[in-house]
């Protein structure tokens, strides 16, 4: 860096000319990278939420706060198994669309928006027939917000999937090259189901 | 002309042909990264000038002790939305979306940024969402501060209060959505042959500001849903009385808002690297140091926030671990201090407005800093909380660094941005017109704070009168500071002398173009021929020298590329021709 380099001079001259031949047309692909960037912002938030949750959790005498009606674990177990499963079918989707198989991605990403359709089924089940509301106490706040807000999310994941679904009707929208919008919902969808396994094992299990 | 600036110039092709588009597409939803660079610096300069007659009427009421020029409530209005739009409408988005994003395309050879609709996305969100805050004044303007710490902000109007925390959250997808955009355009969108290491200084510091922004402010975004909750629907998240914690709300508000402090003020280190080395024709110094030691206090300012609390009821552990972390990160920053004194060191210094606010800047960040260094030991912090010390110590921060910073890249670019030159004369009479009337307006508070004068209360005891009258003048006089520098700039703009595509004889790939710059930037993609800092080169070396021929003298009787010179000079032995006659390594 200290002394300017014939040698460098030239080489660069070189690049330019190879560079004006090819410098338009030249797109190349950054949205996947985009959206794990921006994934990580959206982890923060939940991040977030659980350091306010612990912090809450810590700071209280008796936790969950006395009069708080036990939590049932059998749905929300059954609802954790279905989004866990989940990801691993809506892998097989990406697999398909590798191979060119649209039919295959028809097929995987129906049954994971079934799937994602039951959780939430069940989550609006599980909120009717809960025994506190919103504002009982503490934990019953922390708790709908930090569910609401993860249901919230596996709403629009599954807004994403019915949104790939309706264009993969379209022919050959999506092929083993082009199939931007596939892996964008995959990578949300999986998401979305890590931050539920850590909001599982903080709001039920721990 | 320095023989770096020549060299590069002459390894890039000009763009040209291509103008400009019309005033229009500034008030249009354009794509293109200069555009809306520009859309953001214009709004926020806008917006600035509304913070500046926000703190003008703080300071009119504050010139008496008693609260006799606006109601208190007003009051407490007045200085909530005068720090709320300084920091998320003015400082935060000047320095990322404005200068960075006209800026980070250019420096790195790019096109545009990697995403050009999401990018206009971000820039759009924020005239609405300022207009809206400004709207909160009509029914009752938040007046929590802008901490908006529980409970006072549960009891203070809740309209205005909510108002604000949907501005609050509007601004941070903002910051968010940009922050996005600038990691994977600097990670990605490089020329090739730009390694990490020779992007400019600037890129570095958005780097580390884009993952601040990127880690912090989604926090915020998660305080502020659960003051709404407390605010609208009456949750007990930070209501004692309902099992909650005011105290946790600190942590998850500060855990964003310090480290905003350096979103705020690493964009600014980035420009005054700039403008430092090429004003004073010289390398920057420590280049490396500069580059990271912008990352380690992208590290450490997210393990330092509890130090805003250190009367909050922390236990003492856990203030000894932050005071010790808050006084870590000044030496990060004392790197880059250093750097620029010995970058300044012998230059040969052009003092242009653009070089006298990246002085100013230095000098009055250090002071800031220093007082931030007495701040973050807890015995002193416990005896200036909440007192004018504070804001002292954050104005020096935030004005004497940030907006003497964003000045300094004010002079430094815009003939870039607009492609003529702006007054000298008029800058260095809004220099010092600002230099004076912010230490008048500022330096008093020191005082003032050790001495116990608390913040935020419109009456103080009238002891204190003499120095806020003072405090009060430089308020004024900082005001009338800003009609030279928008008198110049909008004539300069019209009317000024064209600048040439690279006045300052810089290195960087924004001046390998022309000014303004033609969409798309470049006509060909362009090459790094030397070093983004390269000042200077060639000519500190005595014997280079040596001039090219000389009849009289046998050893140079035949000229540059003779053998029997003592050291024949590889460029000129290559290529003797287009040298002319003089030593290329003469000024």
């Amino acid at each position: 860096m200290t002394t300017l380099d014939p040698a460098k001079l030239e080489r660069n001259h070189h690049q330019a000319d190879h560079l004006e031949a090819s410098a338009h047309g030249d797109h190349p692909d950054h949205r996947i990278f985009g959206i794990i960037v921006f994934l990580v912002a959206e982890g923060m938030i939940f991040l977030g939420l659980f350091m306010a949750y612990l912090a809450f959790r810590t700071v209280a005498p008796t936790w969950p706060p006395e009069g708080t009606p036990k939590l049932e674990l059998l749905l929300p177990g059954i609802n954790t198994v279905i989004l866990i499963g989940s990801s691993f079918v809506i892998h097989n989707a990406d697999t398909a669309i590798k191979k060119n198989d649209v039919r295959g991605l028809r097929l995987w990403f129906g049954i994971t928006a079934a799937m994602g359709a039951v959780f939430l089924v069940g989550q609006l089940y599980e909120y009717f027939h809960l025994e506190f509301g919103l504002t009982t106490n503490i934990f019953a706040s922390t708790f709908y917000v930090l569910t609401g807000f993860h249901g919230l999310h596996v709403c629009f994941g599954l807004i994403l999937i019915l949104a790939v679904l309706w264009r993969s009707l379209k022919p050959n929208h999506y092929s083993s090259n082009n199939h931007f919008g596939v892996e964008a919902a995959e990578v949300y969808w999986h998401f979305v189901d890590v931050v539920w396994i850590i909001l599982f094992l903080l709001l039920y299990i721990i | 002309m320095t023989q770096a600036a020549q060299i590069q110039e002459k390894g890039n092709q000009l763009a040209h042909g291509n103008k400009p588009g019309n005033w229009k597409e500034y008030f249009t939803f354009s794509t293109d990264h200069k555009v809306i660079g520009i859309q953001y610096l214009v709004t926020t300069f806008v917006f600035y000038l509304i913070g500046g007659v926000l703190a003008t009427l703080v300071r009119t009421e504050l010139a008496t002790p008693e609260s006799d020029f606006v109601s208190r409530e007003v009051y407490n209005g007045l200085f909530t939305v005068h720090a709320t739009v300084m920091i998320f409408l003015w400082i935060v988005p000047a320095a990322t979306g404005g200068f960075g994003n006209y800026l980070i395309p250019l420096m790195i050879g790019a096109r545009d940024m990697a995403f050009p609709r999401l990018n206009a996305l971000a820039f759009w969100i924020i005239p609405p969402t300022g207009l809206m805050l400004m709207s909160s004044f009509l029914v009752g303007a938040p007046g929590a501060g802008w901490t908006s710490y529980p409970p006072l902000s549960l009891v203070s109007g809740k309209a205005g209060e909510m108002i604000w925390i949907l501005s609050i959250l509007l601004l941070g997808t903002s910051s968010i959505l940009a922050a996005v955009n600038f990691i994977v355009t600097i990670f990605r969108m490089r020329v090739p042959g730009m390694g990490l290491n020779q992007m400019p200084l600037f890129c570095w510091a958005m780097l580390a500001t884009s993952f601040l922004a990127l880690i912090a402010t989604p926090v915020l975004a998660g305080a502020m849903i659960l003051l709404s909750f407390d605010l609208l629907i009456g949750t007990a998240f930070f209501n004692p009385t309902g099992g909650g914690d005011p105290v946790v709300y600190q942590h998850l508000f500060w855990f964003y808002s310090h480290p905003a402090v350096y979103i705020m003020i690493l964009p600014i280190f980035g420009m005054i690297s700039e403008i430092v080395s090429v004003h004073a024709r010289k390398p920057i110094f420590g280049y490396k140091a500069i580059a990271y030691s912008s990352i380690a206090i992208c590290g450490l300012g997210l393990i330092v926030w509890a130090h805003h609390m250190f009367t909050s009821g922390t236990p003492p552990w856990l203030r000894m671990f932050f005071m010790i972390t808050t006084m870590v990160i000044s030496v990060p920053t004392g790197i880059k201090i250093f750097s620029w004194l010995a970058t300044l060191w012998g230059g040969k210094l052009d003092m242009s407005s653009a070089l006298l606010f990246g002085m100013g800047f230095i000098c009055l960040f250090v002071i800031g800093g220093i007082s931030g260094v007495m701040t973050a030991s807890v015995p002193f912090d416990i005896h200036v909380h909440d007192t004018y010390f504070i804001v002292a110590h954050l104005h020096y921060v935030l004005f004497g660094g940030s907006v003497f910073g964003l000045y300094g890249g004010f002079y430094h670019w815009f003939p870039k941005i607009t492609g003529r030159m702006m007054n000298e004369t008029w800058g260095k009479v809004h220099f010092w017109l600002t230099f004076i009337g912010f230490n008048l307006a500022f330096m008093p508070m020191h005082k003032l704070g050790m001495e116990g004068m608390n913040r935020r209360i419109a009456e103080y005891d009238p002891k204190f009168a003499t120095l806020n009258l003072v405090c009060t003048i430089g308020a004024y006089l900082l005001a009338v500071s800003t009609l030279p520098f928008i008198v110049n700039a909008t004539w300069s703009w019209v009317r000024g002398k064209p600048a040439g595509d690279n006045p300052w004889r810089a290195l960087t790939l924004e001046w390998m173009t022309t000014s303004p710059p033609p969409v798309e930037n470049f006509e060909v993609d362009p090459v790094l021929v030397t070093g983004p800092y390269d000042y200077g080169m060639g000519s500190r070396a005595k014997d280079v020298d040596v001039p090219f021929s000389e009849a009289d003298d046998p050893a140079l009787s035949a000229g540059p590329s003779s053998t029997l010179r003592a050291k024949p000079d590889p460029v000129v032995a290559a290529n003797p021709s287009d040298r002319g006659t003089e030593s290329h390594n003469r000024d």
